[in-house]
Protein backbone atom coordinates (compact mmCIF):
# COMPACT_ATOMS: atom_id res chain seq x y z
CA UNK A 1 0.00 0.00 0.00
CA UNK A 2 1.40 3.37 -0.85
CA UNK A 3 -0.66 6.04 1.05
CA UNK A 4 1.16 9.23 1.97
CA UNK A 5 1.88 9.66 5.54
CA UNK A 6 0.35 13.00 5.50
CA UNK A 7 -2.96 11.59 4.47
CA UNK A 8 -3.26 9.28 6.72
CA UNK A 9 -3.10 11.53 9.71
CA UNK A 10 -5.12 14.04 7.98
CA UNK A 11 -7.89 11.31 7.45
CA UNK A 12 -7.46 10.94 11.54
CA UNK A 13 -8.00 14.45 11.80
CA UNK A 14 -11.66 14.30 9.95
CA UNK A 15 -12.71 12.10 12.27
CA UNK A 16 -13.58 14.79 15.22
CA UNK A 17 -14.04 17.28 13.26
CA UNK A 18 -17.27 16.01 10.95
CA UNK A 19 -19.10 16.87 14.14
CA UNK A 20 -18.33 20.29 13.18
CA UNK A 21 -21.98 21.68 12.22
CA UNK A 22 -20.29 25.37 11.40
CA UNK A 23 -18.43 24.69 8.15
CA UNK A 24 -16.10 27.44 8.17
CA UNK A 25 -14.71 26.67 11.44
CA UNK A 26 -10.89 26.49 10.80
CA UNK A 27 -9.56 22.77 10.71
CA UNK A 28 -5.94 21.58 10.83
CA UNK A 29 -6.87 20.47 6.98
CA UNK A 30 -6.67 24.77 6.52
CA UNK A 31 -3.35 25.21 8.78
CA UNK A 32 -2.44 27.94 7.29
CA UNK A 33 0.24 28.34 10.09
CA UNK A 34 0.63 28.90 13.54
CA UNK A 35 -1.39 31.85 15.12
CA UNK A 36 0.56 34.21 17.59
CA UNK A 37 3.90 35.03 17.89
CA UNK A 38 6.49 32.53 17.34
CA UNK A 39 9.35 35.20 17.26
CA UNK A 40 11.18 36.25 19.80
CA UNK A 41 14.18 38.06 20.13
CA UNK A 42 17.76 36.60 21.79
CA UNK A 43 15.95 33.10 22.34
CA UNK A 44 17.30 30.65 24.35
CA UNK A 45 16.14 27.97 21.44
CA UNK A 46 14.98 28.91 18.25
CA UNK A 47 13.19 25.92 15.88
CA UNK A 48 12.23 26.67 12.61
CA UNK A 49 10.29 24.41 10.18
CA UNK A 50 10.84 21.29 12.72
CA UNK A 51 9.28 17.92 11.03
CA UNK A 52 9.85 14.53 12.90
CA UNK A 53 8.86 11.15 11.42
CA UNK A 54 8.27 8.10 13.12
CA UNK A 55 9.24 5.29 10.41
CA UNK A 56 6.50 6.15 7.81
CA UNK A 57 4.54 8.41 9.92
CA UNK A 58 5.50 11.97 10.34
CA UNK A 59 4.05 13.23 14.23
CA UNK A 60 5.34 16.70 14.02
CA UNK A 61 4.44 19.07 10.55
CA UNK A 62 6.46 22.07 9.88
CA UNK A 63 6.62 23.21 13.84
CA UNK A 64 8.46 27.14 14.43
CA UNK A 65 8.46 28.31 17.89
CA UNK A 66 11.14 30.17 19.91
CA UNK A 67 11.07 29.91 23.65
CA UNK A 68 12.91 32.56 26.09
CA UNK A 69 15.56 32.67 28.24
CA UNK A 70 14.21 32.57 32.11
CA UNK A 71 10.67 31.50 30.70
CA UNK A 72 8.77 28.57 31.66
CA UNK A 73 6.60 27.64 28.34
CA UNK A 74 3.47 25.22 28.58
CA UNK A 75 3.00 22.87 25.45
CA UNK A 76 -0.64 21.71 25.67
CA UNK A 77 -2.63 19.64 23.61
CA UNK A 78 -4.59 16.57 23.31
CA UNK A 79 -3.05 12.78 23.64
CA UNK A 80 -0.74 12.41 20.23
CA UNK A 81 -0.77 15.63 19.32
CA UNK A 82 3.41 15.30 19.21
CA UNK A 83 4.18 17.78 22.41
CA UNK A 84 5.95 14.91 23.79
CA UNK A 85 7.86 14.59 20.58
CA UNK A 86 8.79 17.83 19.90
CA UNK A 87 9.89 18.51 23.53
CA UNK A 88 12.20 15.40 22.81
CA UNK A 89 13.41 16.77 20.13
CA UNK A 90 14.74 20.14 22.02
CA UNK A 91 17.42 17.55 23.67
CA UNK A 92 17.73 14.40 21.01
CA UNK A 93 16.04 12.01 23.42
CA UNK A 94 14.31 10.98 19.93
CA UNK A 95 17.70 9.68 18.83
CA UNK A 96 17.34 6.59 21.05
CA UNK A 97 13.82 5.36 19.12
CA UNK A 98 14.87 3.71 15.90
CA UNK A 99 13.19 5.03 13.00
CA UNK A 100 12.62 8.35 14.48
CA UNK A 101 14.07 11.17 12.17
CA UNK A 102 14.04 14.86 12.32
CA UNK A 103 13.95 17.39 10.22
CA UNK A 104 14.24 21.42 10.30
CA UNK A 105 16.74 23.89 12.28
CA UNK A 106 16.77 23.38 16.45
CA UNK A 107 19.48 25.76 17.40
CA UNK A 108 20.34 25.89 21.52
CA UNK A 109 21.69 29.38 21.76
CA UNK A 110 22.67 29.60 18.04
CA UNK A 111 24.12 26.15 18.16
CA UNK A 112 23.15 23.66 16.03
CA UNK A 113 21.33 20.58 18.16
CA UNK A 114 21.70 18.06 15.67
CA UNK A 115 24.86 18.95 14.41
CA UNK A 116 27.50 16.17 14.11
CA UNK A 117 29.96 17.59 16.48
CA UNK A 118 27.23 18.13 19.18
CA UNK A 119 27.47 15.13 21.79
CA UNK A 120 24.11 14.12 22.71
CA UNK A 121 25.59 13.22 26.45
CA UNK A 122 26.47 16.86 26.88
CA UNK A 123 23.77 18.39 24.98
CA UNK A 124 21.55 16.23 27.76
CA UNK A 125 23.35 17.72 30.41
CA UNK A 126 23.03 21.38 28.86
CA UNK A 127 19.40 20.52 28.33
CA UNK A 128 18.00 18.12 31.15
CA UNK A 129 14.76 16.64 31.92
CA UNK A 130 12.29 15.50 34.39
CA UNK A 131 9.72 12.65 32.88
CA UNK A 132 6.21 12.28 34.22
CA UNK A 133 7.06 8.86 36.17
CA UNK A 134 10.00 9.94 39.33
CA UNK A 135 12.64 7.47 37.87
CA UNK A 136 15.57 7.69 41.31
CA UNK A 137 18.45 5.58 40.29
CA UNK A 138 18.21 2.55 42.68
CA UNK A 139 21.13 3.86 44.53
CA UNK A 140 21.23 6.47 47.57
CA UNK A 141 19.82 9.86 47.52
CA UNK A 142 23.50 11.27 47.48
CA UNK A 143 24.29 8.86 44.91
CA UNK A 144 21.41 10.02 42.50
CA UNK A 145 22.52 14.04 42.84
CA UNK A 146 26.11 12.93 42.75
CA UNK A 147 26.22 10.72 39.62
CA UNK A 148 26.08 13.57 36.80
CA UNK A 149 28.60 15.58 38.09
CA UNK A 150 30.90 12.87 38.40
CA UNK A 151 30.55 11.54 35.42
CA UNK A 152 30.59 15.26 33.49
CA UNK A 153 33.26 16.04 35.75
CA UNK A 154 32.03 18.85 37.11
CA UNK A 155 34.11 18.35 40.90
CA UNK A 156 37.54 18.21 41.38
CA UNK A 157 37.07 16.08 45.17
CA UNK A 158 34.03 15.13 47.07
CA UNK A 159 33.80 17.69 48.95
CA UNK A 160 32.88 19.57 45.57
CA UNK A 161 30.96 16.85 45.36
CA UNK A 162 28.91 17.05 48.74
CA UNK A 163 28.92 21.12 47.83
CA UNK A 164 26.72 20.49 45.09
CA UNK A 165 24.42 17.78 46.28
CA UNK A 166 23.50 20.20 49.22
CA UNK A 167 23.06 23.09 46.88
CA UNK A 168 20.65 20.63 44.21
CA UNK A 169 18.55 19.63 46.91
CA UNK A 170 18.52 22.67 48.24
CA UNK A 171 17.05 24.37 44.61
CA UNK A 172 14.93 21.52 44.48
CA UNK A 173 13.20 22.26 47.62
CA UNK A 174 14.49 19.15 49.24
CA UNK A 175 17.28 19.25 51.22
CA UNK A 176 15.43 19.80 54.98
CA UNK A 177 13.52 16.38 54.02
CA UNK A 178 16.54 14.13 53.99
CA UNK A 179 19.47 15.52 55.26
CA UNK A 180 19.24 12.72 57.84
CA UNK A 181 19.13 10.06 55.20
CA UNK A 182 21.21 11.14 52.36
CA UNK A 183 22.69 7.16 52.09
CA UNK A 184 19.23 5.91 52.15
CA UNK A 185 18.09 4.53 48.12
CA UNK A 186 16.05 7.56 46.87
CA UNK A 187 13.15 4.56 45.85
CA UNK A 188 12.03 4.83 49.48
CA UNK A 189 10.96 8.66 49.14
CA UNK A 190 7.14 9.27 48.68
CA UNK A 191 6.14 10.09 45.07
CA UNK A 192 6.30 14.01 45.32
CA UNK A 193 9.95 13.33 46.67
CA UNK A 194 11.51 11.28 43.94
CA UNK A 195 9.95 13.80 41.81
CA UNK A 196 11.75 16.31 43.43
CA UNK A 197 14.60 13.97 43.64
CA UNK A 198 14.79 13.94 39.98
CA UNK A 199 14.57 17.56 39.38
CA UNK A 200 17.73 18.09 41.90
CA UNK A 201 19.30 15.23 39.83
CA UNK A 202 18.60 17.42 36.25
CA UNK A 203 19.78 20.58 38.57
CA UNK A 204 23.16 19.15 40.08
CA UNK A 205 25.10 19.19 36.35
CA UNK A 206 24.22 22.79 35.79
CA UNK A 207 21.66 22.85 33.31
CA UNK A 208 20.41 25.62 30.93
CA UNK A 209 17.33 24.51 30.48
CA UNK A 210 15.21 21.61 31.87
CA UNK A 211 12.33 19.68 29.57
CA UNK A 212 9.47 18.51 31.95
CA UNK A 213 6.96 15.60 30.31
CA UNK A 214 4.37 15.97 32.93
CA UNK A 215 6.25 16.17 36.04
CA UNK A 216 3.33 15.97 38.14
CA UNK A 217 0.66 13.99 36.84
CA UNK A 218 1.48 10.86 39.01
CA UNK A 219 1.38 12.92 41.79
CA UNK A 220 -1.73 14.46 44.84
CA UNK A 221 -2.81 17.84 44.62
CA UNK A 222 0.23 19.01 47.93
CA UNK A 223 2.99 17.46 45.44
CA UNK A 224 1.66 18.98 42.85
CA UNK A 225 1.78 22.62 44.55
CA UNK A 226 5.13 22.22 45.79
CA UNK A 227 6.55 21.05 42.20
CA UNK A 228 4.75 24.24 40.69
CA UNK A 229 6.10 26.30 43.14
CA UNK A 230 9.46 25.43 42.59
CA UNK A 231 8.91 25.56 38.85
CA UNK A 232 8.34 29.31 39.78
CA UNK A 233 11.83 29.75 41.60
CA UNK A 234 13.96 27.64 38.81
CA UNK A 235 12.43 30.21 36.10
CA UNK A 236 14.87 32.67 38.06
CA UNK A 237 17.81 30.30 36.69
CA UNK A 238 16.72 27.93 34.30
CA UNK A 239 14.68 28.08 30.67
CA UNK A 240 11.78 25.80 31.07
CA UNK A 241 9.05 23.87 29.20
CA UNK A 242 6.79 21.81 30.53
CA UNK A 243 4.34 19.61 28.60
CA UNK A 244 1.51 19.12 30.65
CA UNK A 245 -2.22 17.60 30.33
CA UNK A 246 -3.67 19.74 33.19
CA UNK A 247 -4.92 23.30 31.84
CA UNK A 248 -5.00 24.33 35.22
CA UNK A 249 -1.20 23.57 35.89
CA UNK A 250 -0.55 25.31 32.42
CA UNK A 251 -2.66 28.31 33.24
CA UNK A 252 -0.53 28.37 36.74
CA UNK A 253 3.21 27.72 35.89
CA UNK A 254 4.04 29.59 32.56
CA UNK A 255 4.18 32.86 31.42
CA UNK A 256 3.33 31.64 27.46
CA UNK A 257 1.52 28.80 26.34
CA UNK A 258 1.69 26.74 22.93
CA UNK A 259 -0.87 24.09 21.45
CA UNK A 260 -0.28 21.35 19.53
CA UNK A 261 -2.82 19.55 17.56
CA UNK A 262 -2.18 16.38 15.35
CA UNK A 263 0.92 17.18 15.26
CA UNK A 264 0.90 21.17 14.51
CA UNK A 265 1.61 24.17 16.10
CA UNK A 266 -1.84 25.54 16.10
CA UNK A 267 -1.70 28.68 18.36
CA UNK A 268 1.17 30.33 20.65
CA UNK A 269 0.83 33.47 23.19
CA UNK A 270 0.97 34.73 26.31
CA UNK A 271 -0.67 32.26 29.10
CA UNK A 272 -3.16 34.85 29.94
CA UNK A 273 -4.65 35.50 26.21
CA UNK A 274 -4.65 31.50 25.62
CA UNK A 275 -6.81 30.43 28.77
CA UNK A 276 -9.23 33.73 28.43
CA UNK A 277 -9.54 34.99 24.97
CA UNK A 278 -8.01 32.08 22.54
CA UNK A 279 -7.67 33.36 18.59
CA UNK A 280 -8.16 29.44 17.04
CA UNK A 281 -11.05 27.91 17.43
CA UNK A 282 -9.10 24.57 18.21
CA UNK A 283 -7.65 26.30 20.93
CA UNK A 284 -10.99 27.33 22.34
CA UNK A 285 -12.17 23.67 21.79
CA UNK A 286 -9.86 22.01 24.00
CA UNK A 287 -9.53 24.27 26.90
CA UNK A 288 -12.90 24.32 26.89
CA UNK A 289 -13.25 20.80 26.99
CA UNK A 290 -14.98 20.63 23.61
CA UNK A 291 -12.74 18.28 21.67
CA UNK A 292 -14.64 14.51 21.62
CA UNK B 1 -11.23 34.91 19.00
CA UNK B 2 -13.98 33.05 18.21
CA UNK B 3 -17.24 33.61 19.17
CA UNK B 4 -18.64 31.63 22.47
CA UNK B 5 -20.98 28.54 22.05
CA UNK B 6 -22.33 27.50 24.73
CA UNK B 7 -22.82 24.01 24.40
CA UNK B 8 -20.50 21.13 22.60
CA UNK B 9 -18.48 20.14 25.82
CA UNK B 10 -17.61 16.67 25.97
CA UNK B 11 -19.49 17.08 29.30
CA UNK B 12 -23.13 17.33 28.55
CA UNK B 13 -23.88 17.87 31.97
CA UNK B 14 -21.52 20.86 31.84
CA UNK B 15 -23.66 22.23 28.73
CA UNK B 16 -26.69 22.09 30.42
CA UNK B 17 -25.60 23.64 33.52
CA UNK B 18 -24.45 26.83 31.06
CA UNK B 19 -27.54 26.78 29.45
CA UNK B 20 -29.38 26.42 32.70
CA UNK B 21 -27.56 29.73 33.53
CA UNK B 22 -27.90 31.42 31.05
CA UNK B 23 -32.29 30.67 30.84
CA UNK B 24 -32.16 32.03 34.35
CA UNK B 25 -30.58 35.55 33.03
CA UNK B 26 -32.85 35.94 30.76
CA UNK B 27 -36.05 34.95 33.10
CA UNK B 28 -34.66 37.31 35.45
CA UNK B 29 -34.07 39.51 32.71
CA UNK B 30 -37.83 39.40 31.68
CA UNK B 31 -38.91 40.22 35.24
CA UNK B 32 -36.72 43.14 35.47
CA UNK B 33 -38.07 44.24 32.61
CA UNK B 34 -41.83 43.65 33.43
CA UNK B 35 -41.00 45.64 36.97
CA UNK B 36 -39.36 48.89 34.96
CA UNK B 37 -42.78 48.55 32.63
CA UNK B 38 -45.11 48.40 35.90
CA UNK B 39 -42.89 51.35 37.38
CA UNK B 40 -43.59 54.18 35.16
CA UNK B 41 -47.34 52.38 34.73
CA UNK B 42 -48.05 52.81 38.26
CA UNK B 43 -47.22 56.42 38.12
CA UNK B 44 -48.17 57.53 34.91
CA UNK B 45 -51.71 55.83 35.76
CA UNK B 46 -51.21 56.83 39.62
CA UNK B 47 -51.91 53.22 40.12
CA UNK B 48 -50.96 51.94 43.53
CA UNK B 49 -52.26 48.11 43.66
CA UNK B 50 -49.81 47.85 40.53
CA UNK B 51 -47.14 49.58 42.57
CA UNK B 52 -47.68 47.65 45.54
CA UNK B 53 -47.00 44.38 43.36
CA UNK B 54 -43.84 45.85 42.17
CA UNK B 55 -42.43 46.30 45.52
CA UNK B 56 -43.50 42.39 46.49
CA UNK B 57 -41.93 41.39 42.75
CA UNK B 58 -38.54 42.55 43.99
CA UNK B 59 -37.61 40.35 46.42
CA UNK B 60 -38.17 37.96 43.70
CA UNK B 61 -35.50 39.77 41.65
CA UNK B 62 -33.41 39.58 44.52
CA UNK B 63 -33.70 35.49 45.01
CA UNK B 64 -32.74 35.19 41.45
CA UNK B 65 -29.73 37.22 41.28
CA UNK B 66 -28.93 35.03 44.72
CA UNK B 67 -29.80 31.68 43.05
CA UNK B 68 -27.92 32.62 39.69
CA UNK B 69 -24.91 34.13 41.69
CA UNK B 70 -24.48 30.71 43.59
CA UNK B 71 -24.79 28.29 40.35
CA UNK B 72 -21.98 30.50 38.73
CA UNK B 73 -19.53 30.31 42.09
CA UNK B 74 -20.46 26.54 41.84
CA UNK B 75 -19.18 26.68 38.32
CA UNK B 76 -16.54 28.28 39.09
CA UNK B 77 -15.03 26.18 41.96
CA UNK B 78 -16.12 22.81 40.22
CA UNK B 79 -15.36 23.32 36.23
CA UNK B 80 -12.65 25.89 36.24
CA UNK B 81 -14.07 27.41 33.41
CA UNK B 82 -11.93 28.96 30.70
CA UNK B 83 -11.69 31.08 27.25
CA UNK B 84 -15.33 31.44 26.35
CA UNK B 85 -17.08 29.85 29.37
CA UNK B 86 -15.27 31.65 31.77
CA UNK B 87 -16.04 35.05 30.04
CA UNK B 88 -19.62 34.40 30.28
CA UNK B 89 -19.63 33.44 33.97
CA UNK B 90 -17.91 36.67 34.50
CA UNK B 91 -20.42 38.24 32.26
CA UNK B 92 -23.44 36.86 34.15
CA UNK B 93 -22.21 37.65 37.58
CA UNK B 94 -21.80 41.17 36.61
CA UNK B 95 -25.00 41.39 34.75
CA UNK B 96 -27.58 39.91 37.08
CA UNK B 97 -25.79 42.54 39.37
CA UNK B 98 -27.02 45.06 37.44
CA UNK B 99 -30.31 43.77 36.12
CA UNK B 100 -30.94 43.36 40.21
CA UNK B 101 -29.80 47.23 40.42
CA UNK B 102 -32.50 47.83 37.83
CA UNK B 103 -35.17 46.31 40.03
CA UNK B 104 -34.12 48.17 42.57
CA UNK B 105 -34.47 51.24 40.64
CA UNK B 106 -37.95 50.05 39.75
CA UNK B 107 -38.96 49.66 43.28
CA UNK B 108 -37.93 52.91 43.89
CA UNK B 109 -40.83 53.84 41.51
CA UNK B 110 -43.59 52.03 42.61
CA UNK B 111 -42.32 53.65 46.63
CA UNK B 112 -42.91 57.10 44.86
CA UNK B 113 -46.20 56.21 44.05
CA UNK B 114 -47.20 55.15 46.91
CA UNK B 115 -45.64 58.62 48.74
CA UNK B 116 -48.32 60.40 46.35
CA UNK B 117 -51.20 58.21 47.36
CA UNK B 118 -50.55 58.95 50.88
CA UNK B 119 -50.40 62.66 50.29
CA UNK B 120 -53.11 62.39 48.23
CA UNK B 121 -51.11 64.07 45.36
CA UNK B 122 -52.82 63.55 41.80
CA UNK B 123 -49.72 62.44 39.61
CA UNK B 124 -50.95 63.64 36.25
CA UNK B 125 -47.84 65.39 36.23
CA UNK B 126 -46.09 62.21 35.77
CA UNK B 127 -46.88 62.09 32.15
CA UNK B 128 -44.41 63.52 31.56
CA UNK B 129 -42.46 60.29 32.41
CA UNK B 130 -44.06 58.16 29.96
CA UNK B 131 -41.61 59.24 26.77
CA UNK B 132 -38.85 58.51 28.66
CA UNK B 133 -40.01 55.50 30.46
CA UNK B 134 -40.79 53.64 26.75
CA UNK B 135 -37.49 54.71 25.71
CA UNK B 136 -35.44 52.82 28.97
CA UNK B 137 -37.38 50.01 28.22
CA UNK B 138 -37.18 49.63 25.07
CA UNK B 139 -32.81 49.84 25.56
CA UNK B 140 -33.39 47.37 28.16
CA UNK B 141 -35.25 44.85 26.24
CA UNK B 142 -32.54 45.49 23.35
CA UNK B 143 -29.62 44.93 25.89
CA UNK B 144 -31.17 41.57 27.03
CA UNK B 145 -32.08 40.63 23.91
CA UNK B 146 -28.62 41.17 22.83
CA UNK B 147 -26.96 39.13 25.65
CA UNK B 148 -29.75 36.21 24.51
CA UNK B 149 -28.17 36.56 21.25
CA UNK B 150 -24.58 37.14 21.71
CA UNK B 151 -24.70 39.74 19.38
CA UNK B 152 -21.95 42.51 19.26
CA UNK B 153 -23.53 44.69 16.82
CA UNK B 154 -26.67 44.90 18.54
CA UNK B 155 -24.84 45.10 21.99
CA UNK B 156 -23.24 48.18 20.52
CA UNK B 157 -26.25 49.84 18.47
CA UNK B 158 -27.60 49.12 22.26
CA UNK B 159 -24.91 51.53 24.03
CA UNK B 160 -25.31 54.36 21.39
CA UNK B 161 -29.13 54.36 22.16
CA UNK B 162 -28.19 55.29 25.99
CA UNK B 163 -27.11 59.03 24.74
CA UNK B 164 -30.42 59.62 23.74
CA UNK B 165 -31.57 58.54 27.47
CA UNK B 166 -29.28 60.81 28.57
CA UNK B 167 -30.60 63.68 26.65
CA UNK B 168 -33.91 62.92 27.30
CA UNK B 169 -33.69 63.22 30.59
CA UNK B 170 -31.31 66.13 30.68
CA UNK B 171 -34.47 68.18 28.65
CA UNK B 172 -36.21 66.90 31.46
CA UNK B 173 -34.77 68.40 34.00
CA UNK B 174 -34.34 71.85 32.62
CA UNK B 175 -38.36 72.04 32.08
CA UNK B 176 -38.54 70.64 35.91
CA UNK B 177 -35.86 73.42 36.26
CA UNK B 178 -37.60 76.20 34.96
CA UNK B 179 -41.14 75.26 36.45
CA UNK B 180 -39.55 75.68 39.58
CA UNK B 181 -38.09 78.70 39.42
CA UNK B 182 -41.23 80.39 37.78
CA UNK B 183 -43.46 78.93 40.69
CA UNK B 184 -41.58 77.78 44.01
CA UNK B 185 -44.72 75.88 44.98
CA UNK B 186 -43.72 73.34 42.88
CA UNK B 187 -40.91 72.20 43.85
CA UNK B 188 -42.15 69.63 46.16
CA UNK B 189 -43.57 67.96 43.03
CA UNK B 190 -41.03 68.73 40.46
CA UNK B 191 -38.26 67.03 42.63
CA UNK B 192 -40.50 64.31 42.88
CA UNK B 193 -40.49 64.09 39.31
CA UNK B 194 -36.98 64.43 39.09
CA UNK B 195 -36.08 61.56 41.04
CA UNK B 196 -38.16 59.11 38.59
CA UNK B 197 -36.62 60.23 36.21
CA UNK B 198 -32.78 59.97 37.78
CA UNK B 199 -33.93 56.51 38.67
CA UNK B 200 -35.31 55.32 34.80
CA UNK B 201 -31.94 56.94 33.44
CA UNK B 202 -29.72 54.87 36.49
CA UNK B 203 -31.89 51.86 34.60
CA UNK B 204 -30.67 53.41 30.94
CA UNK B 205 -26.96 53.25 33.00
CA UNK B 206 -27.46 49.71 33.86
CA UNK B 207 -28.72 48.32 30.55
CA UNK B 208 -25.47 49.62 29.00
CA UNK B 209 -23.27 48.02 31.45
CA UNK B 210 -25.14 44.35 30.33
CA UNK B 211 -24.23 45.53 26.21
CA UNK B 212 -20.67 46.08 27.20
CA UNK B 213 -20.40 42.46 29.33
CA UNK B 214 -22.12 41.24 26.49
CA UNK B 215 -18.80 42.83 23.91
CA UNK B 216 -16.79 41.40 26.42
CA UNK B 217 -18.36 37.67 26.57
CA UNK B 218 -17.94 37.60 22.71
CA UNK B 219 -15.29 38.99 21.91
CA UNK B 220 -12.69 38.74 25.23
CA UNK B 221 -12.84 43.19 24.43
CA UNK B 222 -13.36 45.35 27.77
CA UNK B 223 -15.20 48.28 25.95
CA UNK B 224 -15.69 49.79 29.84
CA UNK B 225 -15.32 53.53 30.46
CA UNK B 226 -13.95 54.35 26.45
CA UNK B 227 -16.04 56.18 24.07
CA UNK B 228 -17.61 54.69 20.93
CA UNK B 229 -15.10 56.43 18.88
CA UNK B 230 -12.00 54.78 21.11
CA UNK B 231 -12.97 51.11 20.11
CA UNK B 232 -11.42 49.59 17.52
CA UNK B 233 -12.68 47.39 15.56
CA UNK B 234 -15.88 47.43 16.41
Amino acid sequence: MNISVTEDVEKSAAAPLQLKKDKTSPSPQDFTGTIGEIHLDDPKISTRNVNVFYGEKQAIFDVSLDIGRNEVIALIGPSGCGKSTYLRALNRMNDTIAGCRVEGSLQLDGEDIYAKTMDPVLLRARVGMVFQKPNPFPKSIYDNIAYGPRIHGLARNNVEIDEIVETSLRRAGLFDEVKDRLQSPGTGLSGGQQQRLCIARAIAVDPEVILMDEPASALDPIATAVIEELIDELRANYTIVIVTHSMQQAARVSRRTAYFHLGKLIEVGKTSQIFTNPRHELTENYITGKIG
Amino acid sequence: MTEPQITGHISKRFDQELEDIRNKVMSMGGLVENQVASGVKCLVASDSELARKLIADDHEVNRMEVEIDEECVQILARRQPAAGDLRLIVAVIKTITDLERIGDQAEKLGRIQLELEQQEISSSTYIKLEHLGELVGKILHSALDAFARMNVADAMATIELDIRVNDEYDSLMREMITHMMEDPRTIRSSLRISWCARALERIGDHAKNICEYVVFLVQGKDVRHITPKEQPGL
